[in-house]
């Protein structure tokens, strides 16, 4: 079985912090790391190679130091890595972006599953795998919980707001899962030895097949009008008494004074 | 558009560095660069004290005719033989952006013995509802809905769609922006008219909740977002309100949709719908063991609320990770939430900070819920969970 996970490099989002003072990110000192939910996506397809055989490429594009991304991708387990990297990519949207992996995709020629997590934790669109999905014409499954592949049968577990539904396909597919779906592996010695090793393919526009009006800033529709921190909290209020009758008193007055209740 | 230093005026003052939220700036032999990890938010532009970054625009490259998209419209999600929330709520903003575009509201109705709906639809303030109704459109499915969808936008046009930042609605909203070629904003919480152009502008959070952009789509149409339930409020419904029903015919055939939904395993009916939510009750760490949690339910049983979990007490699996609050779990909205024995992890903030009001109880003094919290009571969620459920059932008898 041939296996594609594409994978995005963030910033650590759960260590921005705010400037209390300008009320700006402050980046500085701010980790990059494989996006959580690709590596549950590349866990996946890691344990569907376990079990069936075949091979697990890793794309990701980014600029060059995303390559240590992949080289974490490699050293849990992929076979191959490629880095879709050129300044004709830069400010690309989803609709851009999807639009560059796919043909990435294609480059690649043959493959039966594509997975992805299921958004970026950085953006949070969960656009750009439905939307790989569609440049390519093949069918998508997203928010998986559980999969199995059966023959060219897939039959999932996806995600609703109120449950699971069950879903079957037919390969080719695209496949965007959740966190439970799994817990990734930690790179083994070996693994990251290798990855170390490897040499990762830097792919540029000039090795895809496609049509620069349709990439980064020029290719994509949105463009992003302002940026700007939300306004802080102003301070709650804060009840400390010496039972726990009196504190849930004073709350429920204040809700009430409040008009909350 | 792009965004360019002029490095003779460049005075290396580093200011854009840290106004960046992309990290694209970078200083190399006393000289601001911009990298490609630039989206040309501008941020960047207003900062410098030297005026050395411009904004260039760029020749328009699509030539789209905008002047025959237009009307707003909203993709009413259909569930359990009911319309979500999100969908009436979107119908409140829709007639806001109408009105102040001066054009007409639309629904779009897709499923099967749904045309009941469309009352409630025009109750809402819709003028028009496109119904498509076919016994293959009965369960959402990816490639029939959006098809269809595809389908009524290539003959009548909207000049803006709104969805619901559903699971569903991202899963086709992002299929269907594609096949048309346009650009979808994704989970929305803010939405208004630029004044300036006349185009939608789109708020999101992003960063984990830390930054807000505003999004626009100038050259293409519709300009599509998805929304996220819960942020506004439904509009008041006014049943003496009539409209034109339009009836499309579906085109689906049975083939076309290659997935297939085969059973729905309903783990819970209204606990777990946490982006609907109107109260959430949320337990983590501090309530212990699993049988405790029995305390929060109560609580939300009371509050009619849904219940929701931390990371750390889903992991420990006192709750099912549907009911997972924060990043790695769902993102919520409500008007309340209480945080019971959570301390307030940014990665729990990130999924619960567009709450209207934060109730905290927590132990700690100094757990980071507290800065979060419009109310915080400082004590032992254990004792004082039971008397607040106790008061909340005076209160509700009362």
């Amino acid at each position: 079985m041939e296996i594609l996970v594409c994978i995005k490099q963030v910033p650590d989002t759960a260590e921005v912090k705010i400037d209390p003072v300008t009320n700006t990110l402050i980046r500085q000192g701010v980790p990059s790391i494989v996006n959580p939910f690709d590596k549950n996506a590349l866990e996946a397809a890691l344990q569907l190679k376990d079990k069936h055989g075949g091979k697990v490429t890793v794309i990701s594009m980014g600029p060059p130091q995303a390559k240590e991304a992949l080289k974490e991708c490699l050293a849990m387990g992929a076979d191959k890595a490629i880095l879709v990297s050129d300044r004709a990519f830069g400010g690309s949207d989803t609709l851009a972006t999807s639009y560059t992996l796919a043909a990435t995709i294609r480059k690649i020629g043959t493959y039966d599953l594509i997975f992805c997590g299921k958004q970026a934790i950085d953006g949070d669109t969960a656009q750009v795998g439905p939307e790989i999905a569609e440049h390519l014409g093949i069918a998508q499954i997203t928010y998986v919980a559980k999969i199995e592949v059966n023959g060219d049968t897939v039959s999932v577990e996806r995600e609703y707001e109120e449950g699971y539904g069950i879903i079957e396909g037919k390969l080719p597919l695209l496949i965007s899962v959740v966190k439970s779906i799994n817990e990734p592996r930690y790179p083994t010695i070996k693994g990251t030895m290798k990855a170390n090793r490897a040499e990762i393919p830097v792919w540029t526009m000039a090795d895809l097949d496609v049509d620069e009006q349709r990439l980064g800033l020029k290719g994509s529709p949105t463009q992003v009008r302002r940026i700007f921190t939300p306004p802080q909290r102003t301070e709650g209020v804060i009840i400390q008494k010496d039972t726990a009758w009196e504190s849930v008193a004073v709350l429920i007055q204040k809700l009430s004074d409040a008009k909350i209740i | 558009m792009a965004i360019k230093v002029n490095q003779e005026e460049c005075i290396a003052c580093g200011a854009c560095l840290s106004v960046c939220p992309f990290g694209a700036i970078v200083m190399q032999d006393e000289k601001a660069y911009i990298t490609e990890a630039c989206t040309a938010c501008g941020a960047c532009v207003d900062t410098c004290p030297v005026e050395a970054i411009l904004r260039e625009e760029e020749d328009k490259v699509v030539a789209m005719d905008k002047s025959q998209y237009k009307d707003v419209w909203v993709y009413l999600e259909v569930g359990e033989g009911k319309l979500r929330n999100v969908g009436l709520e979107l119908l409140g903003e829709g007639r806001k952006l109408a009105d102040g575009m001066g054009q007409s509201l639309a629904s779009v109705l897709i499923g099967h013995n749904v045309e009941g709906l469309a009352q409630d639809a025009f109750a809402a303030g819709s003028d028009k509802v496109y119904l498509v109704d076919a016994a293959e459109l009965a369960q959402y499915n990816t490639d029939s809905y959006t098809a269809t969808l595809f389908d009524l936008i290539s003959n009548y046009k909207p000049s803006v769609i709104l969805m619901g930042a559903t699971n569903d609605g991202r899963d086709f909203g992002a299929r269907v922006a594609c096949r048309v070629g346009t650009g979808l904003t994704a989970d929305c919480t803010g939405l208004g008219i630029d004044e300036a152009t006349g185009f939608v502008s789109w708020t999101r959070p992003a960063f984990g909740g830390n930054i807000m952009a505003t999004i626009i789509c100038p050259e293409h149409r519709p300009q599509m977002g998805t929304v996220r339930p819960s942020v506004f409020k439904k509009p008041v419904l006014d049943y003496s309100k009539k409209g034109e029903l339009i009836r499309v015919a579906s085109k689906i055939k049975q083939e076309d949709m290659r997935t297939k939904l085969i059973d729905m395993i309903h783990v819970c009916t209204v606990s777990c719908n946490l982006e609907e939510a109107e109260i959430i009750v949320s337990g983590g760490r501090g309530m212990c063991k699993p049988e405790n949690f029995s305390l929060v339910e109560d609580l939300a049983n009371v509050l009619g609320a849904s219940v929701g979990a931390s990371r750390a007490a889903v992991d420990a699996g006192w709750k099912p990770a549907l009911h997972q609050v924060g990043q790695t779990g769902k993102t919520v909205g409500p008007k309340i939430y209480f945080a019971c024995g959570i301390s307030g992890a940014i990665q729990h903030l990130a999924g619960m900070s567009s709450s209207d009001l934060v109730i905290a109880i927590n132990k700690d003094p100094d757990a980071p819920i507290f800065k979060m919290a419009d109310y915080g009571i400082v004590g032992d969620v254990l004792e004082v969970l039971p008397i607040l459920t106790e008061e909340f059932k005076k209160i509700k008898s009362a």
